[in-house]
């Protein structure tokens, strides 16, 4: 099914896909894992209901090239900032937080300002996520 | 004059993209005519005879229209109940109650896990004192209540009984629904709390209870929704659905209940999305697979009891944020193949409920969407309206024959438990939601005004947006705070006590022990607590 275009653009990330919070849907967490996944990345998802202390620390842990938040329930405001604190607190400013899901165009602003790297909604091509990670990540 | 026709959209865009293929969702192919001599089932039978193809009523939905049941619910229980009030003097015949995420995964308001969700996604209820709110002015003995609940189902459920005692409403007299499915929560919700084997026992508790006490709600809706809602197929939907249905009748015959009892209690619920056809003949190849089943797997024999009842909710992940007034078409179409299929009960989703809680105004739309379809369509009129057609015959067959393959691929893994336990159905659930992402991307699946047909600088405004009273968390957790000071906490803890003692025999129903722990007003979370503290937690199998 996948992109042969895109099956190298993030050959060598190291990826974690969080779900934050006690949202209960995933289904677009795991589609995005398989689809970095098919783009080459090597991918982390958490499950379901962590905490932003338990992502950061994975996120540190795993060592890896960037986290990406997914979330449905509306909590993002909430949920992005704890996150980004706790990457903080953990000496790991420098990975980049995308988020992913159902977000307002209104809250754009507020997440870049929190320092959020990429937005991701639910309604764009698979690979143009994949390319735009990719050209984020270098 | 050329200004305003400078700002016209260009509406006169051709069909460049050429017509779809003829295959349904579910990947069946469709001839290009169907004549006589390729349908199988020419005669359908009658409807409410078995094995009840054409419906479950002979006389359809004249003597009686669907129930039309909105979700709704937010904040706090005093938002949610102004709410309620409105949408029952708007003409709405039951209530239909979303809870919040804490409620719903068994967190106090004061848990730091709960904090930022208390009130999001529905009515925050943590004990009885706040259902007592939540219906306030509302007559449980003549309002049916459908509860979006799961997890905690068995405590909201309980709770709803103590508060029928309260009010003085006699028990026989409740009429409703709680979702309690907890086998499609580990696929596809995630509302889990115990592990798979201690969640069915309770379950089983609240059908074997309710069919004594409450003889007249669904302690169940098996539902199909969220699976199908996740990238499911139509044929996926029905046959994951029916295959826990047939995993909580086993458990229940283990604890002695009475199959041609309980059964007339089961009750289903799906989602409608677009390919109408698909859509109508799911529900009839459903009714006539379930029934089946009942009477040649278990021996069923009173025809109430093989009956396939299902609602339905019409949107859903078929609805688009780009060009959201377009969905109000959508779910047009999806309650037209609703009604046609033999629904019972109707949700019709809002048209920007794509992307947030639905304002007063979109809320209306939907309802009045249902209310054309039942008084101005005239489909209701005559049973199964498309009975006979060759092709819908034709299409019911072969969704039969691709369920019952589903279904017997799930026999071959073990069953639905261990598919589940092992993470292998949420794996094939995740690789099929992206495969459909994929074939919108490409356009084999074109979606109008989201990958096809844009206008130009098209920018997907929501228009008026529904914001929640951000004080309305505070006010929960003061509410919360007050009660635990009020009430008699060593009533509590006795009443805790004793369903502790029930959960660790194997057999007893602890459907009385949490109707006592509701009475006593323990809230949710102590109750989740002291069961979390026998039984344990759910591992989710990450599988990736």
């Amino acid at each position: 099914m996948s992109d042969t275009a895109n099956k190298t653009l993030l050959r060598g990330k190291r990826i974690l896909i969080a779900k934050p919070g006690l949202d209960g849907h995933d289904i677009g967490a795991k589609i995005i894992a398989l689809a970095l996944r098919d783009a080459g990345a090597e991918v982390i998802y958490t499950g379901l209901r962590k905490t932003p202390r338990y992502i950061a620390r994975v996120a540190v842990d795993e060592d890896v090239d960037a986290v990406g938040l997914s979330m449905l329930s509306g909590s993002h405001r909430e949920l992005v900032a704890e996150t980004i604190e706790e990457l903080r607190a953990a000496d790991a400013a420098d990975i980049p937080v995308f988020v992913g899901g159902t977000i307002p165009a209104e809250d754009h602003a507020y997440l870049r300002q929190l320092g959020v790297a990429g937005i991701f909604t639910s309604e764009m091509r698979l690979d143009d996520v994949v390319a735009e990670l990719a050209r984020a990540l270098g | 004059m050329a200004a305003a026709e400078q700002k016209k959209p260009v509406l006169s865009e051709e069909l460049t993209i050429p017509p779809p293929a003829p295959v349904t969702p579910s990947g069946i192919e469709i001839p290009v005519v169907v004549t006589p001599d390729m349908v199988k089932n020419r005669d359908p039978g009658r409807p409410g005879e078995y094995p009840f193809t054409r419906g479950i009523f002979p006389d359809g939905y004249r003597g009686r229209l669907w129930t039309i049941r909105q979700y709704s619910g937010f904040g706090t229980a005093e938002e949610s109940n102004a709410r309620y009030k409105f949408l029952l003097d708007q003409g709405q015949t039951g209530l239909s109650v979303a809870l919040d995420l804490p409620t719903q995964c068994g967190f106090d308001p004061v848990d730091p896990m709960a904090r930022p969700e208390i009130g999001k996604v529905g009515v925050s209820l943590s004990n009885l004192s706040e259902m007592e709110v939540l219906f306030e002015g509302i007559d449980l003995g003549r309002i049916s209540t459908s509860f979006t609940i799961n997890g905690t189902a068995a405590i909201i459920y309980a709770m709803y009984v103590a508060c029928a005692d309260k009010k003085g409403v006699p028990r026989e007299k409740l009429t409703g629904t709680i979702q309690n499915d907890i086998l499609k929560e580990y696929v596809a919700r995630g509302t889990w709390i115990f592990p798979v084997r201690p969640s069915l026992r309770l379950i089983a508790d609240t059908i074997l209870f309710s069919n004594e006490a409450t003889p007249r709600f669904n302690p169940i809706s098996i539902a199909g929704a969220h699976v199908r809602d996740a990238g499911a197929t139509a044929v996926e939907e029905m046959a994951y659905t029916l295959a826990n249905g047939l995993a909580y009748v086993d458990e229940l015959i283990r604890r002695g209940g009475d199959v041609d009892k309980f059964a007339k209690r089961l009750s289903f619920f799906f989602y409608v999305h677009m390919d109408l056809f698909e859509e109508v003949c799911k529900f009839r190849a459903a009714r006539r697979i379930w029934a089946r089943l009942l009477k040649e797997r278990y021996g069923v024999t009173d025809p109430k009891a093989q009956l396939f009842r299902f609602g339905v909710v019409c949107g859903g992940s078929s609805l688009t944020a780009a060009q959201p007034y377009n969905n109000i078409v959508r779910v047009a179409i999806e309650t037209m193949a609703a009604v046609m299929g033999g629904a019972q009960s109707i949700f019709t989703c809002a048209y920007d409920e794509a992307f947030q809680i639905p304002t007063e105004f979109s809320a209306e739309i939907a309802l009045r969407t249902q209310q054309i379809v039942a008084y101005e369509s005239g489909i209701p009129k005559t049973v199964d309206p498309l009975g006979g057609s060759y092709f819908v015959e034709y299409l019911t067959d072969r969704m039969e024959e691709k369920i019952l393959e589903v279904m017997a691929e799930i026999d071959e893994y073990g069953g639905v438990v261990p598919a589940i336990e092992d993470g292998w159905l949420q794996m094939r659930l995740a690789e099929r939601a992206r495969d459909r992402r994929r074939k919108i991307d490409s356009l084999e699946t074109v979606v109008v005004g989201q990958n096809a047909f844009r206008r130009e600088n098209q920018k997907d405004d929501f228009g008026e947006v529904f914001r929640l009273d951000p004080k309305a968390s505070a006010r929960v957790i003061e509410k919360y705070n007050a009660i635990r000071d009020r009430r008699d906490n060593a009533a509590v803890e006795r009443s805790l006590d004793r369903l502790c003692e029930a959960a660790a025999k194997e057999d007893e129903n602890l459907m009385p022990y949490l109707v006592e722990c509701c009475h006593a007003y323990a809230t949710v979370g102590e109750i989740v607590k002291r069961l979390k503290a026998q039984w344990g937690e759910f591992q989710e199998p990450v599988r990736l």
